[in-house]
């Protein structure tokens, strides 16, 4: 699928189904990203769904693994595997676990505890810089997630060793798991801290599929300098009872709230 | 050991260009000699266990065998989830280096007194454990390592260890015990059995007791070859294990559980580890051992309660 407002809605009635379908929580930040993705996965990483392994692609690592629906989604609507299979998500004995797993093509890294996909993602993106290759490393956090300190050691040391192959993606979705962020641990500003640490920033509107596009198809935005796009977002993005509601981290929609929901999506 | 162990990984980076080396700041007078030789697959990475762990794990699935190095608990309790998940989950080829295992660095306090080490990192799924007992064991264990790349952790002493091995050690094979060391009965059915530094403790014992006790030692272990243990076992009469580790969760832990049910393999089984007590006392590495039951009088005593076959 070429156009990326045609794959995020797909993308959001798919994870709708599936959250649905396992009873499956997350709901609320597998939307938020979701058009992240749908650029992401249709004009910017070098990736190719017959060769998920191909050596030259772009690397993609999900560290807000808890909000996997909507990258498998992603995969499967972009051919890495049959959409049937989704079917098995969050099922007994399923490779398909509710959290990101690498056992699923098109996925380099599993996660789900929080504060490891940055420094696994600079890990390979130092590999491509010693060996001088030319592949990129994007990783996609949550802001929650940034109250983890490792990711604050490897924001200190990737500007140091001038990866300028690594991009960091914030789902600013402002919500975490037991409030906002500005009431359970602040970020602001956000972008400022990122810059203290010597990273090239930029700030979009997360939903904003031209934002998107014209920030991720430029990088790096400077010399020597890993980028961090803060992409402001809405959690929920799209359903509106489900916008900015602490709970659809938890609920799962029960079949009249997800006719609801794919109804307003379609 | 940690020369040693540093000699051999050069030796083995100029033939293998998968080799690289992270460093959390530390290895001052270690390694600068691979450091200098090989910039391209050397990193200081900071202060920073769980970065270093982390991008390590994404450096091996870019095809390298990566070593991470740090001291006592640093490389391991620090960063044991980076290990659990992003190492040992994912099968990638980082080989976790601790030096100071057990209460080498005794006067430096609890903080560096690495005792639980083996409990944690054994249970991690396709983990193996290297702890040599002398120089020859660890730059067999990297030799094997670097032939054998995936998840692992080598625990060494500190440096100026002797060798008790009189041969060089080739070939080591994870769960199969290393032949007896020279001075002790070959043939022995009693053993002092250990894994990591207390080698030359239970040599000493053994030499008190003569020909009817031999020492072995195993430096490469993993839960995949605990049948290999029990096969080992079944041939003895009685097995002292030896280790510098709390007594809870460790090798001789391991060891109970290859055993599993057998009650009549269980009862030649007999440990001698740390206890617990030792947490929290400040002293060299001797004074400690002495504190918490690890001496040759204390395996001497335990001989003495060896039921009679």
């Amino acid at each position: 699928m070429k156009n990326s407002l045609e794959l995020a809605q797909n993308v959001r009635r798919t994870a709708l189904q599936m959250v649905h379908q396992a009873n499956a929580s997350h709901i609320g930040g597998a939307l938020s990203m979701t058009d992240l993705l749908a650029v992401l996965y249709t004009e910017i990483l070098k990736v190719d769904h017959a060769a998920p392994k191909w050596a030259d692609r772009d690397r993609f690592i999900l560290s807000k693994g808890h909000s996997v629906a909507s990258l498998y989604a992603t995969l499967a609507w972009q051919g890495f595997f049959p959409l049937e299979q989704l079917q098995n998500y969050g099922k007994d004995n399923s490779l398909f676990m509710t959290h990101v797993s690498h056992k699923i093509p098109g996925v380099d890294f599993s996660t789900g505890s929080l504060g490891h996909g940055l420094p696994f993602g600079l890990g390979r993106a130092l590999a491509a810089q010693r060996k001088k290759l030319a592949w990129r490393t994007f990783v996609m956090l949550s802001d929650g997630e940034l109250d983890e300190g490792s990711n604050w050691e490897a924001i200190l040391l990737a500007p140091h060793l001038h990866l300028d192959n690594l991009i960091a993606i914030v789902d600013y979705n402002k919500i975490q798991s037991l409030g906002s962020v500005a009431d359970v641990l602040p970020l602001d500003s956000l972008a400022d801290k990122f810059k203290a640490f010597h990273w090239a920033v930029r700030e979009i509107d997360g939903h904003d599929h031209a934002q998107i596009r014209a920030a991720l198809s430029s990088v790096p935005w400077e010399p020597s300098k890993p980028s961090c796009l803060i992409a402001h977002t809405v959690k929920g993005k799209g359903v509106d009872f489900m916008e900015n509601q602490l709970r659809w981290h938890y609920s799962s929609p029960n079949a009249e709230q997800l006719q609801n929901a794919l109804s307003q999506i379609s | 050991m940690r020369t040693a162990f540093i000699n051999e990984l050069i030796v083995q980076a100029r033939i293998h260009p998968e080799i690289f080396l992270v460093v959390a700041d530390l290895g001052y007078s270690v390694v600068e000699p691979f450091a200098a030789e090989f910039p391209d697959r050397y990193l200081n990475a900071g202060i920073a266990e769980q970065n270093s762990t982390g991008l390590a794990a994404g450096l091996a699935a870019e095809g390298y065998h990566v070593f991470t190095y740090s001291i006592a608990n640093f490389p391991t309790f620090r960063c044991a989830e980076q290990i659990r998940n992003d190492v040992a989950y994912h099968q990638l080829p980082v080989t976790v280096v601790s030096v100071g295992g057990g209460v080498s660095y005794g006067s430096l306090g609890y903080s560096h007194h690495a005792v639980q080490d083996y409990a944690a990192l054994r249970t991690f799924p396709h983990m193996t454990i290297a702890a040599p007992g002398d120089p020859a064991e660890a730059k067999s264990c990297v030799d094997y390592l670097v032939k054998n790349p995936g998840p692992s952790y080598l625990r060494l002493g500190k440096a100026g260890e002797p060798n008790f091995h009189a041969d060089a050690l080739p070939g080591l094979t994870p769960g199969l015990f290393c032949p007896a060391i020279q001075e002790t009965g070959k043939t022995a059915r009693k053993i002092f059995l250990t894994t990591g530094a207390t080698l030359g403790l239970a040599l000493e014992a053994a030499k008190e007791l003569g020909p009817e006790w031999s020492v072995r030692s195993l430096p490469l272990w993993s839960e995949t070859v605990k049948e290999d243990i029990r096969k080992q076992i079944a041939s003895l009469d009685t097995v002292v294990i030896v280790e510098e580790h709390l007594s809870a969760g460790g090798f001789a832990s391991y060891v109970r559980e290859a055993i599993g049910n057998d009650t009549a393999l269980q009862g030649r089984i007999y440990s001698v580890a740390l206890d617990a007590r030792v947490c929290g006392l400040v002293g060299s590495q001797k004074f400690l051992r002495k504190e918490g039951g690890l001496t040759v009088d204390h395996l001497l005593q335990v001989t003495r309660n060896v039921s009679p076959k």
